[in-house]
């Protein structure tokens, strides 16, 4: 750098003459004022850009709902800080469960994240393609030595996907869970309560996508177009990817009435297609995004 | 490479970080010997010569070459989502060339400093684009591919038309302020370990809006295109891109640029009125060219309005090392 280092912006507009050598001529009142309104307006554009630029810890700070991000995921603070927000997660998912955070979602704006309630993540793909699209290695198979793991993100085994069952490597690259499905409203749920369900689970005008395997090994198809019916409901474990993540307990409750229970195990990754299956509104069962097993 | 022209070449960096540009203090002989000339040359006969010249009509080959450059990879990374053709995935900030990865300088900057761990596709991509801009001249990045560079060139369009008709006036401030919004940003992603800067690029916001539909965030960038319309020509471009910075400083042993001949140049000024980075064309000033012929500097954003608009021809694209070649 020169002699006039950026620092020295404050004498602005004062350099423009320069003179030869030595004394510089004074200044008119009218150049001074000039130079002072550059001054100002340059403070005035820098406070603005910057200002601009830091709300984007509002969101941040306020830590509002957290985000249920792709598998492979690094932890939050890693994962913000590593995304460079070019989507190629978004355009290699078959089911199209990935979509960019806005403007409201500060320093994150632009970085990936799935609502499992409109769209989960069922692992059509078959080999969690949006961790292998990922430049910068904010989706991940192998995380980094000394990079955070949430406590209860790591699982006990690879996890198997029901659809790959019988192939050679029936097993899906991942080694911490994105979140945990809780039943978070046991009051709403038709098991619980004893109830069947018969129909389309998300109603006629549902988009969200699933791959059945009875229907179509390779392509998924809507969920309008798969109706269920079913004496006591378990619709989140017939549709559950996950070999052995959930399980409806189905027996007499007091009354002696046949009633299920959703148990959720360890295998459970947070992919959130029971979320988006749950007939009852809202879900009844929820991924608690980031969340770790807790036995 | 003469000494002088050397010392030139120095200069323009620094006029890029922010300096304003000087009257040279040597120039060579042959530089010399053509600015008296052209004090010898009768006036009356130079003015006919410029208004003989400006009548020519205008041309906008290089422009209409860049805008159509533009649209092309912009719709490239549009089509191979919407259409599923895969031949161009992701956005500006990073993507994939039939398989190869690309990632931009300064989106990758700010994450390496944000998250100071790297992995090999990071490195990769990086280094494909690196040799690219080096290539291709730097800068050029923003006038040939840059969506945001096209919507606030129509900003300037308005702007420069309410100037003309003495609604508003320009407003320009101190070309540092871009440095020390580098240096502000880079910093920024080391300490927060965020990276500040992504948040508000409109590039990034403009390219994923484009490709992945629009968003809240184009409230940003719709706001400094109504600043720029109104207060600040170029201001986003002029003083506060950070990625300009970044891509200037790989131009700077770009084969690629402008050259000026000062021979034919009649000074119109016409060039730097057009110009995005006017300080470039400071050569282009009565007496001030150092040399016969003066490359521009890596400020300069390749755009070819100057060269469209030079009613002589002085300036042109030139290509380092291709002339002796052929």
């Amino acid at each position: 750098m020169s002699d006039q280092t950026p620092q020295e912006s404050g004498a602005g507009g004062a350099a423009t003459a320069k003179p030869a050598a030595g004394a510089k001529p004074p200044l008119s009142k009218e150049r001074r004022q000039q130079a002072r309104r550059r001054v100002l307006r340059s403070l005035l554009l820098g406070g603005g850009v910057f200002g601009a630029a830091l709300s984007g810890y509002l969101p941040i700070a306020y830590a509002q709902r957290k985000r249920l991000r792709p598998p492979g995921a690094l932890d939050e603070k890693d994962f913000l800080s590593s995304c460079i927000k070019c989507g190629q997660c978004v355009q290699v998912c078959p089911v199209q469960a990935i979509k960019l955070a806005d403007l409201v979602d500060g320093f994150g704006v632009g970085a990936p994240y799935i609502d499992a309630r409109a769209q989960a993540c069922d692992f059509s793909c078959d080999a969690v393609q949006c961790i292998l699209a990922c430049p910068t290695g904010s989706l991940t198979y192998h995380k980094p030595e000394g990079m955070d793991v949430r406590p209860g993100a790591k699982l006990a085994n690879k996890p198997i996907l029901l659809a790959k069952e019988k192939d050679a490597e029936p097993t899906l690259n991942l080694a911490e869970r994105i979140g945990v499905a809780r039943v978070t409203r046991p009051e709403s749920c038709l098991a619980i309560q004893g109830k069947g369900f018969k129909g389309q689970a998300r109603g006629a005008n549902f988009d969200g996508e699933l791959r059945y395997m009875d229907v179509d090994r390779w392509k998924p198809i809507k969920v309008s177009d798969h109706p269920y019916d079913v004496e006591i409901c378990n619709l989140c474990e017939q549709v559950c990817p996950i070999k052995g993540a959930i399980t409806v307990k189905i027996g007499p409750g007091l009354d002696g009435k046949l009633k299920g229970i959703p148990v959720v195990h360890e295998p459970c990754v947070g992919c959130g297609v029971c979320e988006m299956i749950c007939p009852t509104e809202p879900a009844s069962i929820e991924i608690i995004p980031g969340e770790g097993w807790r036995a | 490479m003469n000494s002088i022209l050397r010392k030139r070449f120095i200069d323009q960096i620094l006029v890029m970080f922010g300096r304003e540009p000087q009257k040279p203090e040597r120039q060579t002989e042959q530089a010399i010997k053509i600015h008296e000339l052209k004090r010898m040359t009768n006036k009356a006969d130079l003015a006919a010569a410029k208004e003989a010249h400006r009548a020519n009509e205008r041309n906008h080959k290089w422009r209409n070459r860049r805008w159509v450059t533009l649209i092309v990879v912009n719709l490239l990374f549009v089509v191979s989502f919407g259409f599923d053709i895969q031949l161009l995935e992701g956005a500006l900030t990073a993507s994939r060339f039939a398989g190869f990865h690309l990632i931009d300088l300064n989106s990758a900057l700010q994450v390496m400093l944000a998250h100071k761990h790297i992995i090999t596709n990071l490195l990769i991509g990086t280094g494909t684009v690196l040799v690219l801009w080096v290539l291709f001249g730097g800068r050029t990045f923003c006038s040939w591919v840059c969506p945001y560079h096209l919507l606030a060139e129509w900003a300037e369009k308005i702007h420069l038309f309410l100037v003309r008709k003495k609604l508003i006036t320009d407003q320009p401030i101190d070309r540092r302020w871009r440095t020390v919004s580098w240096v502000i940003f880079a910093l920024l992603a080391v300490a927060t370990g965020y990276t500040v800067y992504e948040a508000i690029s409109p590039t990034g916001i403009v390219s994923r809006a484009l490709i992945y539909g629009p968003g809240l965030a184009l409230l940003w960038v719709l706001a400094l295109l109504v600043f720029e319309v109104f207060f600040m020509r170029r201001a986003w471009c002029r003083y506060a891109c950070p990625i300009g910075l970044t891509y200037g400083v790989v131009g700077i042993f770009s084969p690629v640029r402008v050259k000026y001949r000062l021979e034919s140049c009649f000074h119109e000024g016409d060039c730097r009125k057009v110009c995005l980075v006017p300080h470039v064309l400071d050569t282009v000033i009565k007496g001030r060219a150092v040399d016969a012929e003066v490359p521009i500097g890596p400020d300069c954003t390749r755009c070819g309005l100057c060269v469209d608009v030079c009613p002589t021809g002085s300036l042109k694209f030139d290509v380092k090392g291709l002339s002796k070649l052929m």
